[in-house]
């Protein structure tokens, strides 16, 4: 068979054969594919299934070792950006490639600037935006484009990366894990864009492990898993469940917390915080007077939507930035001035939402990075103790199940999911000198599939259950509710409101009450 | 083509390459200006590498080459370009001379030549440390400050050195008998090594280079340096200070850097002697640049450029001296510039290979 | 893999391609000429002075002699002991280092090598007990500057119409302090009203090479007065010619600079009054020479005006900046300097 017979007249993007091998790793075995013009086809699998290295071979990031694409039923023989950029393929990466310095409009028009007799013409290119992000939903603040990148919130950011590609006209649009980095409601708002660039005709991919993603919005799915394509199917004919398992290979345990029953009582208060306040860099305030307290065995849950302070909360419980107001306690003993070494040392343990800035050194390997943060616990007369934390990375890499389990991998080289887990895995440790007392977890599940999540939630609800103190930082409102013993929403700031006691409530009643509380709309 | 074997050629060919470019460079050259290739690099190689005496200037050019290679290698790793080597093992080198001319006369040896090599640090340390500080305190970058730093050291050289030369030169008085370091020539192999100065700082070159890898990678202090090198935002994360961090590093580097300074005042003149650094501060760059961060890969680079050096020398007769300057720089870019396509095509017939063995 | 290999193959074949041996240019006659090497100083070739002054005494002694030499030019400190045992290695019958600065590392290497003859140009070789005695097959090779410096200073305070001269000395050494104190007394002598303004670049090597600072001294002593300056400060006294040269139209009235070492009028024509030539050169060949003619000893050799081992120049370019009265009264001088009457002074008083 041709690749050219497969389905010429619908077709928009195609690919068939195609191998893709990194070393000793087979990202993509034999994968062929067909997405029909004017649909979303979604691509799901778990993190380091071969998703992205598919996406990226299909636009021409790199050279396929095997294989053959077709854009609107051309044989490209070589794919190359630039060809995919002539046929009006477009992608928006999983990680931004934005320049923080630029504004938004420079960064949208960076590599196709508007020249008119040699200097750059901003004022069309930024009416032509605004009228884009109107029409679509992207961007209903014009200021925004006036604004540098590098001040943006991530799903600002993210929303700048897709109106970069619509910019350039593109028809048919990859989206590499897109929502990763959303709210519950910017989603909600993506998708509607998405549906309306469906109307208009475009076509897109969405590569995503959000099953309810999937079964909201694509008319397609491809599953993939370890390099090979494991299911494809009509969205209509199939079910969350028979997705996840065709993305696990097995069953995934239902949701870890089943009871939220007080186990201290009365309880003892270890993270106290009191009327907090962060300014920004640029002034304003962060968080102006925050306070809440969480007992041992309790996680809080924080939402909010995307910049309402859970960046900056995050950053001065860990001791990273320092308040301007306000007092911190973990233990009763007053830590507002302690730097992070010393409330370490008190067991404190922090997940940074930002995993290749804060979380990994992502050049050096798995070992180092497993040292990254609790360097004290493994000195011995002042060297590294190698072989105690070989032992321990090892049995945190096994239980936590890191892909590959080679301790001398280096991180860059992991995906984005086990990339996670070993930033879990080190700071989630149970260690006998230090115990952990207070734990500061700031989105553990972004751009983790759903594999990792489970293991991430376990591990969240079993320091849980050794008695610390959790604050838990998340964009995902499922999360939130399926770990949380409380929840406290986060609005320009403040908290404006607080829930306990879910059962309560009816099954659909708590998420909206929190998304109106996210709002600022109770 | 397994990936172990990729990463081995990845390492062996870019140099290789350069060098052979590099080589067919300078016969270019020379027959460009009317020499003849074959006779003038077979000088250089008779200069070098292929006597006694060669030999032993080009490990005598080498060892402080390592120092200040290291130095800066070193800084980088803490992700902090150290330009002020120069004038780092000038001070080093002072530091050395004088503490070795101030000594009683029957200072044990060890101890003498301990308490010099401490100094030398100490000097250099001195002065990384200002531009650590700096750069801790006021964010000034150190680029600029070790850049400054070499400048005002020059100056306090000039400023100094009427008090501290000896009448009617440009040297300091020399340091005591117990305070030298002894030469090849004075017990390995005197006919071998006849007239040279490489002397045993090549071995404290040595173990500094290891004591640095042992650092780097085994030590807790190591381990911070590299955090704050490779991700500043890790690094707070970690409860690792980059500002603190970032001081003692630049001091670190300045001292790895001063103790070249003992090479030429312990090993050579024994005294500390105007000008005599050379620029091996600024090739001290190149070498690290060179190495790619690998002590072994260093250890290579410092011969390269002590054989440069030294071969400059030796053909010297037959050719301008610039032609060697300009031979460096050839080897620098072809190394800079072979690395990424040898990369390429090892990646691309690895991968090819591979899938042509399952399909 | 396969265009790494070929890649690779290639280099090496366009390497050896461009390294076969190529015809040997016949290098002469089968008789051995004596071998002289000549190891420069920092700063090296083309200073148009004293290193520049010692290559064509060698370059001479090749055409009028026959005999074979080779030049270095160190890169570094280290480089001029490597560069005199290189030379010393090969055999070579003569080495000469050029410059005070050579002297430990002459010393050292002719020690070792006793079969081979050594010259220092300017040797200085002081230890506690005092001035070091060359080695007996090496020749120190000195010069009365004091006494060049004597006439060129009479000259200056005899031209001099506002009765102020300068002298801008390189590094502040014993060497260029003689320089100072016969310049000094040289226009005392002539004029004792006359005032002498004296000033350094500065304490180590690099005050030779810094013009930017000779010609800041230079315009400071013509500011307060001075309008003819004598340098010796290699080439940091390009400054100075710099500073003079800058005089003589726009109201500035006319100053005037003395070189050194070599004839120096080409570095300002019009502007230098005289050079006093060190004939480092004289020196150089008649060490050649005397090795040729199997008479070298060694020892300390100086050469003053005696010797035409230093002078000052006189010629076509500048007789129109010296007048006949002038001349005249300097050509008095050097004889009662030769017969002994006058002594130059080497410390300014």
């Amino acid at each position: 068979m041709s690749p050219t017979d497969i389905g010429e007249s619908t077709e928009a993007l195609g690919c068939a054969h195609v191998w893709k091998r990194f070393g000793e790793v087979i990202a993509n075995r034999d994968i062929s594919l067909s997405i029909a013009r004017g649909t979303v086809h979604a691509v799901i699998g778990e993190n380091g299934a071969g998703k992205s290295t598919l996406m990226r071979g299909l636009y021409g990031l790199h050279s396929l070792d095997q294989g053959s694409v077709r854009i609107d039923g051309e044989l490209i023989e070589t794919p190359s950006v630039a060809a995919s950029i002539k046929r009006r393929v477009g992608m928006v990466h999983q990680h931004f490639m934005l320049v923080p310095t630029l504004t938004v409009t420079e960064n949208v028009v960076l590599g196709d600037e508007p020249v008119e007799r040699g200097m750059l013409v901003l004022s069309r290119a930024e009416q032509k935006l605004i009228e884009l992000g109107e029409r679509l939903g992207l961007a209903r603040d014009p200021a925004l484009f006036r604004r540098r990148v590098g001040e943006l919130s991530v799903g600002e950011a993210q929303r700048v990366e897709i109106l970069k590609v619509l910019y350039r006209g593109a028809k048919i649009l990859i989206l590499d894990e897109p929502t990763a980095v959303l709210s519950p409601l910017e989603v909600d708002d993506l998708f509607a864009v998405l549906r309306r660039l469906r109307q208009d005709g475009s076509t897109i991919i969405l590569v995503t492990h959000k099953l309810d993603e999937v079964m909201g919005l694509a008319d397609r799915v491809t599953v993939l898993r370890r390099g090979e394509t494991v299911l494809e199917v009509e969205t209509g004919q199939t079910s969350a469940a028979q997705l996840a398992h065709a993305m696990v290979g097995r069953e995934l345990a239902k949701s870890v917390r089943t009871t939220r029953q007080k186990t201290i009582s009365p309880p003892t208060m270890r993270l106290k915080v009191e009327s907090l306040s962060v300014r920004r860099s640029d002034g304003s305030l962060a968080l102006d007077g925050v306070s809440f307290s969480i007992a041992a065995g309790e996680i809080l849950g924080v939402a909010g939507v995307e910049g309402n302070g859970q960046s900056e909360l995050a950053l001065s419980m860990a001791g990273i930035s320092t308040p301007e107001r306000g007092r911190v306690r973990i233990d009763g003993q007053d830590v507002t001035a302690l730097p992070v070494i010393a409330r370490r040392r008190l067991g404190m343990r922090y997940v940074p939402e930002d995993r290749h800035g804060r979380g990994l050194l992502l050049d050096a390997t798995v070992e180092d990075n497993f040292l990254l943060g609790v360097q004290e616990h493994y000195r011995r007369f002042g060297f590294v103790d190698r072989r105690r934390l070989e032992i321990d990375a090892l049995e945190r890499t096994k239980a936590l199940d890191v892909r590959p389990p080679d301790l001398s991998a280096v991180a860059r080289t992991l995906s984005g999911g086990n990339q996670q887990k070993v930033v879990i895995g080190r700071e989630l440790a149970g260690r006998r000198d230090i115990p952990l007392s207070t734990l500061v977890c700031a989105q553990p599940t972004r751009g983790v599939d759903v594999g990792a999540i489970e293991k991430i939630h376990a591990e969240i609800e079993r320091v849980r259950k050794d008695g610390a103190a959790t604050l838990l930082i998340s964009a995902e409102l499922d999360e939130l509710l399926a770990l949380s013993d409380r929840i406290v929403v986060l609005f320009r700031g403040r908290i404006v409101g607080e829930l306990e006691d879910f059962d309560q409530f009816a099954a659909g009643e708590l998420k909206s009450r929190v998304g109106a509380l996210m709002l600022g709309a109770a | 083509m397994n990936q172990a074997g990729n990463r081995t050629l990845e390492r062996i060919v870019p140099p290789l390459w350069a060098l052979l470019i590099a080589l067919g460079a300078a016969s270019m050259l020379i027959a460009s200006i009317g020499g003849n290739p074959h006779q003038v690099l077979g000088l250089l190689s008779l200069g070098t590498w292929r006597s006694g005496y060669g030999f032993g200037q080009v490990l005598f050019k080498a060892t402080p080459l390592l120092f200040t290679g290291l130095s800066v290698a070193m800084a980088l790793e803490a992700g902090l370009f150290n330009i002020g080597a120069e004038g780092q093992i000038t001070v080093g080198a002072l530091a050395a001379a004088l503490a070795g001319a101030t000594l009683p006369v029957g200072t044990p040896h060890w101890l003498a030549i301990f308490l010099c090599v401490v100094a030398s640090f100490a000097g250099g340390a001195l002065v990384g440390g200002i531009a650590g500080i700096l750069k801790a305190w006021r964010g000034s970058h150190e680029v600029i400050t070790t850049i400054m730093l070499n400048f005002i050291v020059r100056a306090a050289m000039v400023g100094l050195g009427g008090t501290i030369f000896l009448r009617e030169s440009v040297h300091t008085r020399p340091v005591i008998e117990a305070a030298r370091f002894a030469r090849f020539s004075q017990w390995l192999s005197p006919s071998l090594f006849k007239g040279s100065a490489v002397n045993d700082s090549l071995f404290l070159a040595l173990l500094v280079c290891l004591l640095v890898w042992v650092f780097l990678n085994r030590t807790t202090a190591g381990f911070a340096l590299r955090v704050v090198g490779a991700s500043p935002g890790a690094a707070e994360a970690a409860g690792i200070s980059p500002g603190r961090v970032t001081a003692w590093a630049l001091a670190l580097s300045g001292g790895l850097a001063g103790l070249g300074g003992c090479n030429f005042v312990l090993g050579y003149k024994y005294y500390y002697e105007d000008g005599f650094s050379g620029g091996v501060g600024f090739m001290g760059i190149a070498v690290a640049v060179l190495a790619f961060g690998s002590p072994l890969a260093l250890i290579f680079a410092a011969l390269l450029f002590g054989t440069l050096s030294q071969g400059g020398l030796a053909i010297n007769a037959v050719v301008p001296k610039e032609l060697v300057d300009v031979l460096e720089a050839v080897i620098i870019f072809a190394v800079a510039g072979t690395k990424w396509p040898v990369r390429r095509m090892l990646s691309r017939s690895s991968s090819k290979i591979s899938s042509g063995e399952k399909t | 893999m396969n265009r790494l290999v070929f890649y690779t193959a290639l280099l090496m074949l366009l390497n050896v391609a461009l390294l076969l041996p190529q015809a040997k240019n016949d290098r002469g006659s089968a008789r051995a000429p004596l071998r002289v090497g000549l190891v420069f100083d920092v700063g090296g070739r083309g200073d148009k002075s004293f290193n520049d002054s010692a290559y064509r005494g060698v370059d001479r002694a090749v055409r009028q002699l026959g005999v074979q030499a080779e030049y270095i030019e160190p890169g570094d400190g280290s480089d001029r002991e490597s560069g005199i045992r290189l030379l010393a290695a090969q055999g070579f019958d003569l080495i000469l280092g050029v410059g005070f600065i050579f002297s430990d590392d002459l010393y050292s290497v002719a020690s070792e090598y006793p079969n081979t003859r050594f010259a220092c140009i300017d040797y200085a070789k002081f230890d506690a007990h005092g001035f070091v005695e060359p080695p007996p097959n090496m020749v120190a090779l000195k010069f009365r500057e004091e006494e060049g410096s004597f006439l060129v200073g009479a000259l200056a305070a005899l031209t001099s119409k506002t009765g102020v001269v300068g002298f801008v000395g390189g590094m502040d050494i014993p060497l260029i302090r003689k320089f100072e104190a016969g310049y000094a007394a040289g226009a005392m002598y002539v004029c004792p009203n006359c005032r002498v303004e004296a000033g350094y670049a500065g304490v180590t090597g690099d005050a030779f090479k810094n013009p930017a600072k000779g010609k800041e001294l230079a315009l400071a002593q013509y500011a307060s007065g001075a309008d003819v300056i004598f340098q010796a400060a290699g080439s940091t006294g390009l400054g100075v010619f710099e500073a003079a040269r800058q005089s003589g139209e726009n109201g500035i009235p006319l100053r005037l600079a003395i070189g050194v070492d070599a004839d120096q009028w080409n570095e300002a024509p019009g502007h230098i009054l005289t050079s006093m030539t060190k004939q480092v050169d004289v020196a150089v060949f008649e060490t050649v020479k005397a090795v040729k003619e199997g008479r070298f000893r060694g020892g300390v050799r100086v050469f003053g005006l005696k010797e035409q081992g230093v002078d000052y120049v006189y010629d076509d370019n500048n007789r129109s900046l010296i007048s006949d009265q002038a001349r005249a009264r300097v050509e008095a001088l050097r004889l009662k300097i030769i017969a002994g009457e006058i002594k130059a002074p080497t410390e300014r008083k």
